[in-house]
């Protein structure tokens, strides 16, 4: 019996996921619409999450749509906008309970999908505008958030580190889009943009948990409906070497710790052949405490809370991530560095490839107990166009062997080197 | 063994107090892949001042000390546990808070080894010069990654707004220059005093059998010899009513300023009949008011004065407890009024009996939702378990809560003495 049991449809305007499962107790709807990442619509594209909630048609104030939310027991809407490779990902998570579980039958999952419907499609709206007290709230709203990532170190030095180490692909806009781009934006040029994003935008649905499969796919039918039925083509994602002299960054700011983070190029993907290799590869470079990562910087040099690597599995990058003291920089750097060329010089045993492939399949079924998780994983499937399932995926990872690794390991060739650090005489 | 079947929401939940004192909880849950185990003592960071066991004399021992002995507890005179776990292809973990300490791992398969891994490196203490002496570098680099973070600066710093002399108001982690003092005999101190099993509680929850489960713990336990049962002398200064500092700014390298508004809780009067459904109550009224769907929200959130980032939380414990409201602002000082005059507006509040309604579909619905994770279940039933509470009893707990309950205890709640404004400001460049 497969792990996760999905079963895809194509609908009018979107594909239905249908997931059924009987590890929760409530059920969850997500909605997700991608787009390639451009720089001309990306702060609008980051905009209209935080304005769709703000009111419909039918609930003109976003207290209205909350207490409608609220009255369905709690149920809980996020919406968020996300990278993923070259694309935009706008996401609308939505839990409800289970009615199975309450003391009646109150038809949770239905109504949840009816207030998706309203938010996605039926925004409050003037014409051909979005309110435009809604807009210019929502400004405020947006520049505090792109200020404030400012604040959380760890995210800047990544977010540096992908401005820098991808300075002409398109990867490196900022997900949370730009300050200068805001006084442009009006109630009219973010309505037509919208209407361009429900045109053309690829739209899936994922409905998961305890229901009565044979009729889900019409309820979803019956009351998420779409108008345009675009045909996606493939967007292609840019792929560059590594530079011969790897980039070095420096940034001085008023910090008590430095943020360490290198990134690397793999040019390894989801659908890639050596994709599980990398999962692997990862794992015992920095995925996990027993990686080489943790274990030198941390345990044997005391130079780190956290050193740890991980992988993005749509552009082909690793990015290494460490917080230091300030003047520690070189010798950090330097073991960080000797980590990489042990996995390149296959300093491992089988018996570490071994463990490290338990570990990765225990990461992924783990995730696969998450609502949450187990949407994100398949939607590598669509980012990449791919259709290795899950399952198909963990097998893979199972048969990995040390010269998959090692090949993997040829493949990886650090970029730039990004530290964030404290001003000369801080009080550090 | 005992078994507790629980109708609604589907659960069954088997527990048994052993010979040494450890009480242990299993809850089957065969549809997940993952199993989750917990392994908590009952000490954590406000546990500074006590009588070592079998002594007389009460000591106060380094800020940061429970968070460091957690640390430590995984490496042994010839390895590191997290290899024992990574062998069995498990993820373990720890935390320490303010009332505990939990060690713990989650795993898809070899559950019956890395629950007896689990078992046996809590107690199997080693600590030497040497590694202590290590451990100091890498603590350093934690203490400081918090010190850049300005959310954690604002908690922190309104903790230590709202109490005077409650060990609450001690960081968790301590102070670079705290943990300096830490020697090996300390976490010898600190280990033989609160790690018996007696004051310990072992929880696993997921893909297992119930019965050979217990039965390895049992057989586990009853193979170690332990002191007889002790009783933990600790004690804890008594706390003024009033807050410490009444308002406070910190100046810090911040894009956008924060406000967060602090309530130092009366736990007092609290007992295990009184605790859940006051913890409830609070939780249920902020809820209402400050959470998106709320008129205090709105108003704020119109006022521009708060984002996305605004939020609140109520904490309670035995000897001290918090609410906390607030988040980034453009306006602090502004926020602070504004909030306080709420908080005070809520003694005068009534409730129709259609908000009432939808506060307790909301907090049935959370709690729903929070059984979806085998983490939350055992690191929240134990927790609940120290304060004398029956997790799996908050559902009829919500259903029997009156709107008079709740109107009463809104008229009694705020006191402005109680208040105390922490500001995170932009420092001069």
């Amino acid at each position: 019996m497969p792990r996760i049991d999905e079963k895809r449809y194509e609908s009018k305007g979107y594909d239905i996921h249908i997931i059924p499962s009987n590890k929760y107790k409530t059920n969850t709807i997500v909605v997700k619409f991608k787009s390639p990442l451009k720089r001309e619509t990306i702060t609008k594209r980051a905009m209209l999450p935080y304005v769709l909630q703000q009111a419909t048609e039918n609930y003109p104030s976003a207290r209205s749509f909350r207490t409608a939310l609220d009255d369905l027991y709690g149920a809980v809407l996020k919406v968020d906008a996300s990278k993923k490779g070259e694309h935009h990902v706008m996401t609308f998570r939505m839990e409800v309970a289970n009615d199975q579980f309450l003391t009646e039958d109150h038809d949770l999952l239905r109504k949840g999908l009816q207030l998706m419907q309203e938010v996605i499609f039926h925004p409050k709206k003037d014409g051909e505008s979005l309110d435009k007290n809604i807009v210019d709230r929502e400004k405020q709203t947006l520049t505090q958030k792109i200020k404030s990532l400012k604040d959380d170190k760890m995210s800047y030095a990544n977010s540096r580190l992908l401005d820098e180490m991808c300075s002409d692909e398109p990867y490196r806009y900022h997900v949370h889009g730009y300050e200068e781009d805001l006084p442009d934006i009006t109630g009219e040029s973010l309505y037509a943009y919208y209407q361009e994003m429900l045109a053309q935008d690829k739209m899936d649905i994922y409905v998961q948990g305890l229901f009565d499969e044979n009729n889900i796919q019409n309820i979803v039918e019956e009351e998420i409906k779409r108008d345009s039925n675009p045909t996606i083509t493939p967007t292609e994602t840019t792929s560059k070497e590594a530079p011969k002299q790897p980039n070095e960054v420096i940034d001085k700011q008023n910090v008590q710790q430095g943020k360490l983070h290198l990134g690397y190029r793999t040019h390894i993907r989801y659908g890639d052949k050596d994709y599980p290799a990398l999962q692997v590869f990862n794992g015992l470079f920095g995925g996990f405490p027993s990686s080489k990562l943790f274990m030198n910087v941390r345990e044997k040099h005391s130079l780190a809370y956290y050193a740890a690597s991980r992988f993005e599995s749509h552009k082909g990058l690793l990015l290494v991530f460490s917080g230091i003291d300030p003047n520690d920089y070189k010798q950090a750097r330097d073991i960080i560095e000797k980590q990489m060329k042990a996995m390149k010089d296959g300093d491992f045993s089988d018996d570490e490839v071994q463990e490290t492939k338990d570990l990765v399949v225990n990461q992924f079924l783990e995730t696969l107990d998450n609502q949450q998780g187990v949407v994100e994983v398949l939607y590598h499937q669509v980012i990449s166009g791919s259709d290795r399932t899950p399952d198909e995926l963990i097998e893979e990872v199972k048969q990995v062997t040390k010269e998959d690794v090692l090949r993997v390991a040829e493949k990886v060739h650090l970029d730039t080197v990004y530290f964030l650090t404290k001003q000369e005489g801080g009080d550090a | 063994m005992n078994t507790q079947h629980y109708e609604q929401i589907g659960e069954t939940l088997y527990s048994k107090k052993l010979d040494n004192g450890l009480e242990v909880y299993l809850l089957p849950k065969r549809e997940m892949a993952k199993t989750f185990g917990v392994f908590t003592t009952e000490y954590g960071s406000i546990d500074q001042t006590f009588s070592p066991i079998g002594k007389n004399e009460q000591v106060t021992v380094p800020e940061g000390i429970a968070h460091f002995l957690e640390h430590k507890l995984f490496e042994k005179e010839d390895r590191d546990v997290f290899q024992d776990f990574t062998k069995l292809g498990a993820s373990p973990n720890a935390f320490t808070s303010f009332t505990s300490t939990a060690y713990l791992f989650s795993a898809t398969q070899h559950i019956q080894e890395n629950v007896r891994t689990l078992l046996d490196f809590v107690q199997d203490p080693y600590f030497s010069d040497e590694s202590v002496e290590k451990e100091k570098g890498i603590i350093a680099q934690e203490i400081r990654m918090y010190d850049d973070q300005p959310d954690w600066r604002a908690f922190f710093g309104t903790i230590q707004s709202l109490f005077q002399d409650h060990p609450v108001k001690v960081d968790i982690a301590g102070t670079v220059d705290s943990i300096q003092d830490i020697t090996k005999e300390d976490l010898y101190t600190c280990y033989n005093t609160f790690y018996h099993p007696s004051n310990m509680t072992f929880f696993v929850a997921g893909n297992f059998d119930p019965e050979s489960m217990m039965k390895l713990i049992e057989e586990n336990q009853n193979a170690k010899e332990f002191e007889a049962t002790p009783t933990i002398d600790r004690s804890y200064p008594d706390e003024p009513k009033g807050v410490a500092e009444a308002h406070k700014v910190i100046e810090m390298p911040v894009s956008v300023s924060k406000c967060l508004v602090g309530v130092k809780e009366d736990t007092e009067y609290l007992n295990e009949d009184t605790f859940l459904k006051t913890d409830m109550m609070k939780n249920m009224v902020l809820d209402h008011f400050f959470s998106k769907s709320g008129e205090f929200f709105e108003t704020l959130y119109n006022e521009d004065l708060i984002d996305d980032s605004f939020h609140f939380e109520t904490h309670l414990d035995k000897s001290f407890g918090f609410t906390i409201i607030g988040g980034n602002t453009r306006n602090p000082e502004k926020l602070s009024e504004r909030v306080k005059g709420m908080l005070h507006e809520l003694k005068g509040r009534n409730l129709t009996d259609e908000e009432f309604n939808r506060m307790k579909r909301k907090k049935i619905g959370q709690f729903m939702r929070s059984m979806n994770s085998l983490e939350f279940i055992a690191t929240t039933f134990v927790q609940y378990r120290h304060l004398g509470i029956d997790l799996f009893q908050v559902l009829p707990a919500i259903e029997s809560l009156t709107k008079d309950e709740v109107e009463e205890h809104l008229k009694a709640w705020i006191d402005e003495d109680r208040i105390a404004v922490t500001e995170v400001r932009p420092s001069e460049e």
